[in-house]
């Protein structure tokens, strides 16, 4: 089985794919309805197809990454290309080379896709000006982590029939978290309602600029939510510097199922993983039967198959 | 955020701690409701613990079966809140125990003791807050509200669990006598403690311009040759805290303020409509530096004992209403922590049973109304920290004082209550004494019945 949705009937315009910001509405959706059909043709039992046959992808991971990477190089190699990982944060960086000069120097072998995770926010643009071929922005710093938010919208997508209309709660850490930046772009974007829970230390300054409704406490902020995001909270950040304690968090801002009473009784519950269980999450409720996250990492690996066949129409116009 | 409800706190207590009084009547009261300004002859009812009715019609009659306290035309107002407080408990019993403390409060009017975390351990935990309750409600005769600590161990670097403190019911947060230097700490805690509408309560001091200070800096420190503190190291810190609650919109209440420019700033703070409050402790309106006058280590103390000037203006301020509250800053310290040079004697004073007496000085130098004095030690400090009492309305609690406002008495140091005795009034000249002190509708102290 192929991919159903013809480069006729979807064109992506750009060259990278560096955040959500930029994209129009009908350019995530159509994304999407790529994603869904490649989420079709991964549950089959011949997985491989041609679309990127000879193409060389690289990614090319300044920061440590599991389930990012291994999801783009399942994509990339499913859809027929030659995958190559590169973990830059143990070589070069030690040796002094600054991130232009690594990227001139894949440059010049010739790829036709990068896939670049940074640990600072705008750096991935920074690469992309400097390459000849197309980049796919897997996380700059705390900014934008693009291919997150639309494998979250897909998840969403295919479990309430719809985006729009939807009351979306991210909850946890959005000071630091790229996963917040790029889902509240795509939510607002395709018309749901975006709220905010976090404690007021782990809140951008002016956070309700940013088009999401910001809440202090669960017992508001759930109150009739449609879906519930809960975020990482990294360890160093519980103990007194963010957050004064685990326990605390979790007592305050830890999704159990006493607080998720105050949700619809169908919300659907996501964490983009890796989770802290009994941090920011019950360990109950991350195996509840309204919890998706499994099915996010499935579409993960839809979406990234989406946005590699995107670029594949550009490399055969090319 | 606030999950504890403000009137709950003190109900609870009142359930598990003092039993309440049932049936009493005091009449041929003046009545003083400092809240309300009411000041009227006039009587009032107890039944179950709370004030149930008062007025004109109960001066001479008491309802039928009740218990009947003749005051004898004296004041009869709510009992004192006083916000600064340390106990010695834990760690520090053979200076003051919450006993001793709650004894030395009975016999000051004081029904409602906040108590500093400065003790060993440090009250930064939720177990440590129970404790102090516990304690309290075992074996104190007024009300006692721990303050927690607002950092780990008062080290200004790690915030403590300030939603489950304020659950457990700690009632402020503070980070002792020291501020907290780390802005960035400052910021984030205040931010924090903002979601949980918690309040904060703060000295100021500039520890790397207060250095070894050991008083105020000026010409009588240079005359003693001992190391000043500068008033600036009171403000720069006061102003830094002042911008940090404008930033975050945190409640604060600057707990000790000691010299005319830092009214300056706090007035200027609620001029902005900043959620900022402000205190003093007595003895900042009573004495100055140059009662330290032979090196008198009782009058060592921080923040420091300021100039004349600095005492009048924080007279004015309080009669302004720019300040507040009116603290006894009472810290029992043992005589061989006093009777050291002055540089090396340890800092603090009591003050919990001659806090009301010496403010009366106010009342009788015409400084202030009756009413506004009595406010700033009753009904600011309770609603600031959101409790129930210091109201003379039915449905309070019936922590009541009877107060004799005239007859002068002289302090003698070995009758009052604190197991301490650094008090910087000794041998003083005070008018005005409490007769009476109830607590819950019952009396834990009669003037008569210990002098």
């Amino acid at each position: 089985m192929t991919i159903a949705a013809s480069p006729d009937s979807f064109f992506y315009p750009h060259r990278h794919l560096l955040g959500i910001e930029g994209l129009t509405p009908a350019e995530i959706t159509g994304l999407l309805d790529l994603a869904d059909d490649a989420a079709e043709a991964n549950r089959q039992v011949n997985k491989k197809q041609d679309t990127l046959r000879g193409r060389t992808q690289i990614n090319l991971f300044f920061e440590a990454s599991t389930r990012t990477q291994s999801s783009f190089e399942l994509a990339g190699k499913r859809l027929g290309a030659d995958v190559m990982n590169m973990s830059v944060g143990s070589s070069s960086i030690k040796k002094g080379e600054t991130v232009i000069d690594t990227a001139m120097t894949l440059n010049a072998m010739r790829p036709d896709i990068l896939v670049v995770r940074h640990y600072a926010a705008g750096a991935v643009e920074l690469l992309a000006q400097k390459v000849s071929c197309s980049v796919i922005n897997a996380g700059d710093g705390s900014h934008e982590h693009p291919t997150q938010a639309l494998l979250d919208a897909l998840t969403i997508r295919r479990n309430k029939g719809r985006i729009e209309g939807l009351t979306v709660v991210i909850c946890g850490d959005v000071l630091h978290s790229r996963v917040a930046r790029s889902n509240i772009i795509l939510l607002n974007a395709l018309g749901a309602q975006v709220r905010i829970i976090a404690p007021s230390t782990l809140l951008p300054p002016f956070a309700e600029r940013l088009g999401a409704k910001i809440f202090t406490s669960m017992d508001e902020g759930l109150k009739g939510a449609d879906i519930i995001m809960m975020l990482r909270l990294q360890l160093e950040r519980m103990s007194g510097t963010f957050v004064p304690s685990v326990r605390e968090y979790f007592r305050f801002f830890g999704l159990d199922h006493e607080k998720l009473k105050l949700a619809k009784p169908d919300a659907l519950i996501m964490h983009p993983g890796p989770m802290n269980r009994g941090v920011e999450i019950d360990s109950a409720v991350a195996d509840d039967h309204r919890s998706v996250i499994s099915e996010q990492v499935e579409m993960g690996v839809a979406v990234r198959m989406a946005i590699l066949q995107a670029f594949g129409q550009h490399l055969q116009n090319q | 955020m606030s999950k504890t409800p403000k009137a709950t706190l003190a109900k609870e207590h009142t359930k598990i701690g003092l039993k309440p009084g049932d049936k009493i009547a005091l009449i041929n009261a003046r009545l003083i409701d400092p809240a309300s300004g009411r000041d009227e002859a006039g009587g009032l009812v107890i039944a179950n613990g709370e004030i149930s009715d008062l007025g004109p019609k109960l001066r001479r009659n008491a309802p039928d079966g009740h218990e009947v306290i003749d005051c004898g035309g004296h004041v009869l107002c709510p009992g004192l809140v006083d916000m600064w407080v340390h106990s010695g408990e834990p760690g520090f019993e053979h200076r003051e125990t919450l006993a001793t403390a709650s004894h030395a409060a009975a016999a000051g009017g004081v029904t409602t003791i906040i108590c500093s975390p400065e003790t060993n351990p440090i009250i930064d935990d939720v177990a440590l807050v129970d404790f102090v309750e516990r304690r309290a409600r075992d074996t104190a005769i007024v009300h006692v509200h721990p303050m927690a600590a607002a950092t780990r161990g008062l080290k200004g670097e790690e915030m403590t669990e300030i939603g489950l403190l304020k659950e457990a019911g700690a009632v402020a947060f503070t980070n002792g006598a020291s501020s907290i230097a780390n802005a960035r700490v400052m910021r984030r805690m205040l931010a924090y403690a903002r979601d949980f509408d918690a309040l904060s309560v703060h000295n100021t001091e500039e520890s790397e311009l207060a250095n070894s200070g050991v008083m105020n800096e000026g010409e009588v420190s240079s005359r003693l040759g001992l190391p000043g503190i500068s008033k600036s190291a009171e403000v720069i810190t006061l102003e830094r805290d002042i911008e940090l609650v404008a930033l975050t919109g945190a409640r604060y209440h600057a707990a000790q303020l000691s010299c005319a420019s830092a009214i300056d700033v706090l007035r200027r703070a609620k001029a902005r409509d900043l959620p900022v409050t402000c205190g003093v402790s007595i003895n900042h309106l009573s004495l100055n530096e140059n009662d330290i006058g032979s090196y008198r280590t009782f009058l060592k103390m921080r923040p420091p004992l300021r100039s004349e000037e600095d005492r009048m203006a924080m007279v004015e301020g309080l009669a302004a209403g720019d300040i507040d509250v009116i603290v006894s800053s009472h810290n029992p310290k043992d005589a061989d922590a006093k009777r050291r040079p002055f540089a090396e004697a340890e800092d603090g004073a009591i003050g919990l049973e001659t806090l009301l007496p010496a403010a009366l000085r106010l009342y009788h130098s015409g400084h202030l109304q009756l009413p506004a004095l009595l406010r700033t030690l009753i009904s600011n400090p309770a609603d600031i920290l959101g409790l129930p009492c210091g109201r003379l309305q039915a449905g309070a609690p019936a922590d009541l004082i009877v107060l004799d406002l005239e007859t002068p008495w002289v302090v003698n140091p070995e009758q009052l209550h604190s197991k301490s005795k650094n008090t910087p009034f000794d041998e003083s000249q005070l008018q005005g004494r409490v007769l009476r002190t109830l607590v819950n509708g019952n009396t834990v102290y009669t003037l008569s019945d210990h002098d």
